[in-house]
């Protein structure tokens, strides 16, 4: 029999210290285990008191009333603060260690970000309260534009959008609507083959339809490719700058004036802002709109996947055509917000419209301020030349054992970019991404930009120190080279987390999208 | 520069690894005209923390929040009390501090909240299933009605005129560049639901109808009886809940025949935060399953054989689809949606019920304090815990009376329909478990007083 005794010791596992023994609980010592809230709590308990004077004697309902409470499972305080913490214990972090993801401007999050958000004046406001009751929240939002503006070298900014996709759909709205009121349609946009899948996604989404336009050897887009493209059915240009392979467009400008030379536009995606925050303003390179990732370059906390934030900066020629509502600051220094109602008395009747209900993501607005504010312009110029410096010292350190296709053209910006080329036989990017979990880092990006074979984007941002860099450093020589040789171990690797390789083809074969009893 | 960890030496040292004398080498690529240097003009430097607290604290103080006044705003963004321990643990780094779940090993913490909280949203909504969650309510319908013009092949939706006027600029803002067509029927200060003018419009053409519920004057429409409709030509019903607390005392969308559910969570462990972040709630049929926008998160088993979960049908999404995705979205609202499985674990079901009781009973005492107010009528035959009023004069006038009086007294019609003055001299209220009935009192004799 294989009864457990009560130390959860049973025969099979022989002495004590030749194999691990089991453990009844199921968890490991401070590797913990943790069921679904479903199945550890039963509807009909909850863990919040309630004043029952409040309630109400006799629902006015009607036929509306439902017939039985919603079948969720309540848990007390002490449970849901248990099960969350545990839970919370197996994730990876920022505030675990470096989280190089390429393009993704992992950094620190500053805790008086969190504090200032979590402000009753921030915190506790409803959008639709009377302007005159929320000045302050106006403010943030315009003295947040103003930075915004200030750095990109822009004169408009719209503030709604969401996320960086959302940005780009707002960019890519105010294209629809200026070529519209020119009295145009232009069907095409251009997107350089290593660009975010959310270019190509945006543009199809906006009504356009996309052709992809080449690389070169130096991981630049192709200038004479693209300007021979050029026409008049040429609404505008996708541009990522620096772009995905962590470069730096030095042709942006000659670009820029192609495209404007046939009636286009240009959109920059700002994903790698990070890397020329104070350096160059991306307005002197002439683009027309370029969405910023607060939640990248100005450390508003990524969450677990969101929620992001992604203001729009404009050129004259798209900025009558921006999203509504607004936030406007007078000559008396009052704030006034624009809505559907007031934009024509604004000077503003030309809008495409209103992309969200309300004004935005106000609680990255404060946050993101906050560390504006915090690091100030000379700061965030050093923030730009650190998390350059940080990328080309993995670049110099790395580029003996792991391939770097475009190390001998020059410098990277903000983030490395090395390929697999050079693994042994059946090694690839992924088993050095899992090797890397395994020595206690996030990976980097993987197979992105998909210019680049098994592509490893590396981007350390301006917050680690050379220390933790140094760390990192190491760990990836160590695999790179177990790549080169061929250690097997890396294969079935990650060892050493709560879990081992999914089964990826599983869950999207058989869909399991909710539990069930 | 307390972010920065690196010092002047580390600078040195790494400069010379790399083999440049200086920085700027490294930004050798940049056109030397476009290269910043010296102080940006009129650009503050940088600033210590409490100098930082100190400034935002002051603009903090420029506003009125709602716990600091008798407040009665809803129309799609509502003030309920979020237990203590919701922020305390979306505050935890392991949360806070991590990227979307793309490495499930490192990532399950995340990866089983997110499917924790499909599953409250599809037994709260009452739908098969759910996603990981969207921007916010109003896009969430926007991605809703595109889903159903995918799943019907046909391009015409109604926007009920009980929509939120909000959640329909931002829909035909996205219909404006496509070839999906909108019919968006006014709004009508009528005490009913307008269900009778609802299911005449639908007809053989009709993709979907949206519908929300409660609706935007708080009144309720029939879902059951639209559902019944829309199906008998072929077309979808899409319901919109924008307080999902009221789903603790009325039928569920999706029991009642809805075939996609949307909604804004906001009001479960979401502070109001002037607008955002929100958390928008998208539910469904199975049907559907490969049509849905957005992050998925689903179960299986890692090399051990052990239950995981993992980001799954990604080949609907952006990164894998490029231009054919089924939406550019590259996010959801993760610590939103963290927040509202927190609120909604504490609540449960019965916990969900009996708060829902609360904001009706609250809202039932506010309608009958109002009723003594000469010259105010209540418009609703039936509401959850917001309704309409109509007063002698244009609400907004009377709002901004209240605001110099501390009372924060509700939503103008006419600030959400600027141009229709049939509107105007509509008010909309809200009670949650938060109103008191000092605020209630208030909110009277500042009436009395501006009327």
């Amino acid at each position: 029999m294989n009864a457990p005794n009560a130390s959860g010791w049973r025969p099979e596992m022989g002495e004590a210290g030749a194999i691990l023994p089991a453990t009844v609980s199921g968890d490991h010592g401070l590797n913990l285990e943790e069921k679904l809230i479903f199945e550890l709590a039963a509807p009909g308990t909850y863990g919040v008191d309630f004043d029952d004077a409040d309630v109400a004697p006799a629902p006015a309902l009607g036929k509306f009333l439902r017939k039985a409470a919603p079948a969720l499972p309540g848990l007390t305080e002490p449970e849901v603060v248990r099960h969350y913490t545990r839970l919370s214990r197996q994730n990876y972090a920022i505030d675990l260690g470096p989280f190089p993801l390429g393009s993704c401007t992992m950094k620190h999050n500053p805790r008086l970000n969190e504090k200032v958000a979590r402000m009753a004046g921030f915190a506790d406001v409803h959008p639709l309260q009377p302007t005159q009751t929320v000045q302050g929240a106006l403010k943030v939002i315009t003295q947040l534009a103003d930075w915004l503006m200030a750095l990109t070298g822009m004169p408009a900014v719209a503030m709604t959008p969401k996320a960086g996709a959302h940005g780009e759909l707002c960019g890519l709205l105010c294209i629809r609507a200026a070529l519209t009121a020119r009295g145009e349609e232009r069907p095409v946009v251009l997107v350089p083959e290593s660009a975010h899948g959310t270019n190509p996604a945006t543009a199809a989404f906006a009504g356009f339809r996309v052709e992809n336009i080449p690389a070169t050897e130096d991981g630049r887009v192709d200038v004479a490719a693209l300007t021979a493209r050029l026409g008049p059915d040429i609404a505008g240009v996708m541009i990522t700058n620096p772009n995905t392979c962590g470069l730096f467009e030095r042709d942006l400008k000659v670009i820029s004036d192609a495209v404007h030379g046939v009636g286009g536009y240009v959109y920059c995606d700002g994903a790698n802002f990070n890397a020329i925050v104070g350096k160059v303003r991306p307005g002197d390179l002439g683009i027309d709109a370029m969405h910023i990732n607060l939640h990248k370059t100005f450390s508003t906390p990524h969450g677990g996947g969101g929620p992001g934030s992604g203001p729009v900066v404009l050129s004259e020629a798209l900025a009558p055509f921006a999203p509504l509502p607004f936030a406007t600051l007078d000559a008396d220094g009052v704030a006034h917000l624009v809505e559907e109602g007031d934009a024509h008395d604004h000077g503003h009747p030309n809008s495409f419209g209103r992309m969200t209900a309300f004004h935005g993501q106000m609680g990255m607005f404060t946050r993101a301020l906050t560390y504006i504010l915090s690091h100030g312009a000379d700061g965030l110029r050093q923030v730009s030349e650190d998390a350059v410096l940080n990328a080309n010292y993995i670049l110099r350190e790395l580029e003996d054992v792991l391939d770097a296709p475009f190390a001998a053209y020059g410098p990277c910006m903000h983030e490395a970019l090395f390929s697999d080329n050079g693994m042994a036989e059946g090694f690839s990017t992924l088993d050095l991404a899992k090797g890397l979990i395994d020595e206690g880092f996030h990976p980097m990006t993987v197979y992105f930009p998909l210019v680049v074979h098994g592509a490893m984007l590396v981007e350390p941002t301006e917050t680690e120190s050379k220390a933790g860099t140094d760390r990192l450093i190491a760990s990836m020589r160590s695999l790179a080279e177990r790549g080169r040789a061929g250690d097997v171990t890396l294969k079935s690797a990650p060892h050493y987390t709560p879990r081992r390789r999914v089964d990826e083809t599983l869950a999207a074969r058989k869909p399991k999208l909710v539990w069930k009893d | 520069m307390r972010y920065l960890p690196l010092t002047p030496a580390d600078r040195a040292t790494m400069l010379a690894r790399i083999g440049v004398d200086n920085i700027d080498a490294l930004f050798s690529d940049v056109p030397a005209d476009a290269l910043q240097a010296g102080p940006i003009a009129g650009l503050p430097a940088h600033a210590s923390e409490m100098a930082v607290e100190r400034h935002m604290g002051r603009l903090a103080g420029e506003n009125l929040s709602a716990g600091a006044a008798p407040f009665f705003l809803g129309a799609g963004a509502y003030k309920h009390h979020i237990p203590a321990s919701v922020d305390h643990l979306i505050q935890r780094g392991e949360f806070l501090t991590a990227y979307t779940p793309y490495q499930p090993e490192i990532a399950q913490g995340t990866l089983q909240v997110l499917f924790e909280f499909q599953t409250q949203v599809a037994r709260l909504l009452g739908t098969d299933i759910a996603n990981a969650s969207l921007y916010d309510g109003s896009t969430a319908c926007w991605e809703a009605i595109a889903m159903a013009h995918r799943v019907t092949k046909r391009k015409k939706s109604i926007l009920t005129g009980g929509l939120h006027p909000h959640y329909v600029a931002t829909a035909q803002t996205m219909a404006r560049f496509t070839d999906d067509v909108l019919v968006a029927q006014a709004p009508v200060l009528s005490g009913d639901a307008e269900d009778a003018a609802i299911i005449a419009a639908i007809d053989g053409e009709t993709s979907a109808v949206v519908v929300q519920y409660p609706d935007i004057l708080g009144r309720i429409p029939d879902l059951a009886a639209i559902a019944a409709a829309a199906q008998a030509h072929g077309a979808l019903l899409i319901a919109v809940v924008t307080e999902p607390v009221a789903l603790g005392l009325l039928e569920a969308p999706g029991a009642l025949g809805a075939d996609i559910v949307v909604g804004e969570g906001q009001s479960l462990g979401v502070g109001l935060q002037f607008g955002g972040p929100y958390l928008g709630l998208f539910g469904c049929r199975e049907k559907f399953l490969r049509q849905i926008p957005g992050r998925l998160c689903g179960e299986t088993v890692d090399a051990e054989g052990r239950r995981s979960f993992v980001l799954t049908l990604s080949t609907r999404e952006q990164h894998i689809r490029r231009e054919k995705a089924t939406s550019n979205i590259c996010t959801n609202s993760g610590l939103c949606a963290l927040a509202f499985s927190i609120h909604m674990s504490l609540l449960g079901g019965a916990g969900l019920e009996r708060l829902a009781r609360i904001n009706h009973g609250k809202a039932q005492a506010l309608a009958q304090a109002l009723m003594q107010v000469p010259g105010i009528s209540v418009l609703n035959d039936a509401y959850f815990n917001e309704f309409t009023v109509i007063l002698p004069k244009d609400a907004r006038e009377v709002v901004d009376a209240l605001a110099a009086k501390g009372v924060l007294g509700g939503v103008p019609l006419g600030r959400l329909y600027t141009n229709q003055p049939a509107l105007a001299n509509g008010l909309l209220l809200t009670a949650t478990e938060c109103t008191s009935d000092e605020d209630i009192a208030a909110l009277v004799a500042a009436l009395k007083e501006v009327l």
